[in-house]
């Protein structure tokens, strides 16, 4: 594939909720209506005139069946819109909307995704994407698998405590300046969940929503001042079991970086933001030596998962921060990273430019 | 639009299903979605390392009790070092999970996709699955029959059909399904006196007149021109595709025949050039999973004016010998692995035209249609496939 026959796309737009323990005076898409009607009038499209619509979500976090199927009526499809949507989280219904708008079948995406983790316990739930005749029937937890992989960093002298709570610090301290956080401003480690992991190595539970809209070439710049080109997105899938894999490497986030050319340097512009999905500070320590992220990076400048993890919207999030960054013009070439499955079985990662200024 | 010439055409150069079954107590979900797989890579005579990506879609994640199984499933599908994404919308979602992989090859992301959808409804209980708690819709309205059975009886009551239309379905699909090596029902003795005499479930729908819960996967190697020069066998080319979704439930919305089904339905038309459904489609394989939908979906989908679709059913046009063959493979009414149930109408309309269906093909099929339904009837999934690439 060569990427000069690629249409250009870009985020144009990003909205999300104020990510909050616990909406119990909201069903899912009362979360998710404001978050809509902002991103839809950052632009001053309406749903009509979007080209294709994708939504990312999970059933198993609203406990019924076809949950999208309301978040919808929410939308507003009527005229009936072409759309489709990702039982995971929507950074990859995000990827569904670029390749629709690459092969020129709409020139607009509206891309959103929401996940409630209140109704239930989120650490027993996600034991339920595990391989369901050897590993779900044991119910290890998303906290406790965590550990095993900050165990194995530690133990392979990648890392340890005292730098983990440094991530911790600096997250918490740029969520201080971001609105939409659920956790901010300075705050204690705290003691052991699952050891070596302390409560601030933990991503809060709570619940959000996020939406974006793409657009391809010139509708791109008539809807944004300065649009966050979407250059390079590829995502890939590592195996399931935990003991077949290297748990301190993560060689999908690698090779997703390759494909996306983030690490091509003939773009003459270094990347100068990453926005990673981590929702545990050990996978930061991973992630930034499998995207060879140096000091001069500035990482999760949001304050990332650590400050807010709506389980499906966090990935979306970290693409939305990325290109908002670009659009008020404090990042020039960005990277994005979503990651699903536990101990980041799946990554993506997308590159973002902005205009040369 | 100039742009969409632009495309990479997209051809389907391997087809593989599971024999469709009550309950493959004999695998696991990844041994099933595995033989559906390894099936369609023997026919395009390909391997695992020919794979670009993998896109792989279901029904609700309750069907199985395993949330987001394609992580679990990665390794069976030789995913691991790939892309692999996962697409679910509702009863749509198999022809919806095909066009998701064909956009990989038509925006050149991708040179070969391999694209498979699932139900081991055994598992668990699909009537109760699909049964949502109140108050997220009225109580006592058990399963999809009894969501459906009202719009069925709205179309009776618009049309003034006989109540004769909907066995006359079923008798057809399953006697086409004996046809079928891969249907799950297949009932040598089938009369029809006896789907006539069968127990009415949600009046006006009789036992057997409904779809079966099955065990199974479909699996379809897609690829660009390049793959389909290499095919051993002739593919299928898409001539056109689209997806369609309306809301679940507005004051104006037709449950009878949705918008979105007919908007979806002429956007396909429109890409493949078809101007005249009825006589330029050879084949329909159409989502059909209560036989009264084969009437209301031929209205739908333009082969019979309003009104008129009974009367097609009724002179015997969509039996297998008919002018317009309507699932000649035996339907959804005859294997309903729910998530697989859309991608098996796609790979049927390919098989079709591929002259690979066997007992059951149309003879001298060039074009051929897959269609799929979700949902309220509000999510839409078609394509229109040919013998042919497409041309311009």
């Amino acid at each position: 594939m060569t990427a000069s026959a690629r249409r250009d796309v870009a985020v144009v737009a990003f909205a999300q909720t104020d990510h909050t323990r616990r909406t119990d005076e909201l069903s899912e898409v009362e979360m998710l209506m404001p978050v809509l009607h902002a991103v839809l009038s950052e632009t001053g499209l309406t749903a009509s005139d979007i080209g294709f619509t994708c939504s990312g979500s999970s059933d198993y976090l609203a406990g019924r069946p076809f949950s999208f199927t309301m978040a919808l009526d929410g939308v507003g499809a009527w005229p009936p819109i072409s759309e489709s949507h990702v039982e995971t989280d929507g950074a990859w219904a995000l990827y569904e909307a670029w390749v629709k708008l690459l092969t020129g079948q709409a020139d607009t995406a509206l891309v959103y995704a929401y996940g409630k983790s209140s109704p239930g316990s989120v650490r027993d739930v996600l034991t339920r994407q595990l391989d369901p005749y050897y590993l779900a029937p044991l119910w290890p937890d998303s906290v406790a698998l965590a550990a095993l992989q900050a165990r194995a960093l530690i133990d392979a002298g990648h890392t340890d405590e005292p730098a983990l709570a440094a991530i911790a610090a600096r997250s918490r301290r740029d969520a201080a300046a971001h609105p939409h956080a659920q956790l901010r401003g300075a705050r204690p480690q705290g003691d052991y969940v699952v050891a070596p992991l302390r409560t601030g190595d933990c991503p809060p539970v709570g619940d959000g929503a996020a939406a974006v809209i793409l657009a391809a070439g010139e509708r791109a710049r008539a809807l944004c001042a300065r649009p966050a080109w979407i250059t390079g997105m590829d995502h890939r899938v590592e195996a399931h079991s935990l003991g077949v894999r290297d748990l301190t490497d993560s060689p999908s986030t690698r090779l997703a970086a390759e494909r996306s050319g983030a690490f091509d340097a003939s773009a003459g512009r270094p990347v100068d933001t990453a926005e990673l999905h981590a929702p545990f500070t050990a996978q930061e320590v991973v992630l930034r030596r499998a995207l060879r992220l140096g000091d001069d990076v500035r990482v999760n400048p949001s304050g990332g998962a650590l400050a807010a993890n709506p389980v499906m919207a966090a990935g979306l999030i970290r693409l939305g921060e990325a290109a908002a960054r670009i659009h008020r013009g404090a990042s020039d070439r960005a990277l994005a990273h979503a990651t699903s499955g536990p101990c980041l079985q799946q990554n993506l990662v997308a590159v973002l430019e902005g205009d040369p200024r | 639009m100039s742009r969409a010439t632009h495309k990479e055409p997209v051809a389907v150069v391997g087809i593989g299903q599971t024999k469709h079954v009550a309950a493959r107590r004999d695998v696991s979900l990844a041994g099933l979605v595995r033989e559906a797989a390894r099936r369609a890579l023997a026919d395009a005579e390909l391997t695992w390392s020919d794979v670009d990506a993998v896109v792989i879609g279901k029904a609700p994640d309750f069907f199985e009790g395993v949330m987001m199984p394609e992580l679990y499933l990665a390794d069976a599908l030789g995913a691991v070092g790939k892309p692999m994404l996962r697409v679910h919308t509702a009863g749509s979602v198999g022809g919806s999970t095909a066009l998701v992989a064909a956009d990989l090859v038509a925006a050149r992301i991708h040179g070969t996709v391999l694209t498979v959808a699932f139900e081991k409804q055994s598992e668990s209980n699909a009537m109760w699955g699909l049964s949502l708690p109140v108050p997220f819709q009225q109580p006592l309205l058990a399963g999809a029959g009894g969501f459906f059975a009202p719009h069925v009886r709205a179309y009776m009551r618009r049309t003034g059909a006989p109540d004769t239309i909907g066995s006359l379905v079923a008798y057809k699909d399953r006697r086409n399904a004996l046809k079928n090596p891969y249907a799950h029902l297949h009932e040598h003795d089938i009369t029809l006196e006896k789907v006539q005499a069968s127990p009415m479930l949600w009046d006006p729908i009789r036992y057997s007149e409904t779809c079966p819960s099955s065990d199974g996967a479909c699996a379809m190697v897609l690829t660009d021109r390049a793959g389909a020069a290499r095919s051993p066998r002739p593919p299928a080319w898409m001539l056109g595709g689209a997806m369609r979704s309306e809301p679940t439930l507005f004051a104006g919305k037709d449950f009878v025949s949705p918008r979105a089904g007919r908007d979806c339905a002429a956007d396909v038309y429109r890409q493949a050039g078809i101007t005249d459904p009825r006589r330029q489609i050879d084949a329909v394989e159409m989502y059909v999973p209560f036989s009264w939908y084969e009437p209301m979906w031929l209205e739908n989908l333009g082969f019979a004016d309003e009104g008129e679709g009974w009367k097609l059913t009724e002179a015997g046009v969509t039996e297998l010998g008919g002018d317009l063959p309507v699932n000649p493979s035996g339907g959804v009414l005859s294997s309903n692995p729910i998530g697989a149930s859309g991608m098996i109408r796609f790979a049927e309309a390919a098989l079709q035209v591929r002259g690979r269906a066997g007992e059951h093909q149309v003879e001298g099929a060039r074009t051929a249609l897959g269609h799929a339904y979700g949902g309220g009837a509000q999510f839409f999934s078609m394509w229109l496939v040919g013998d042919r690439p497409p041309t311009g």
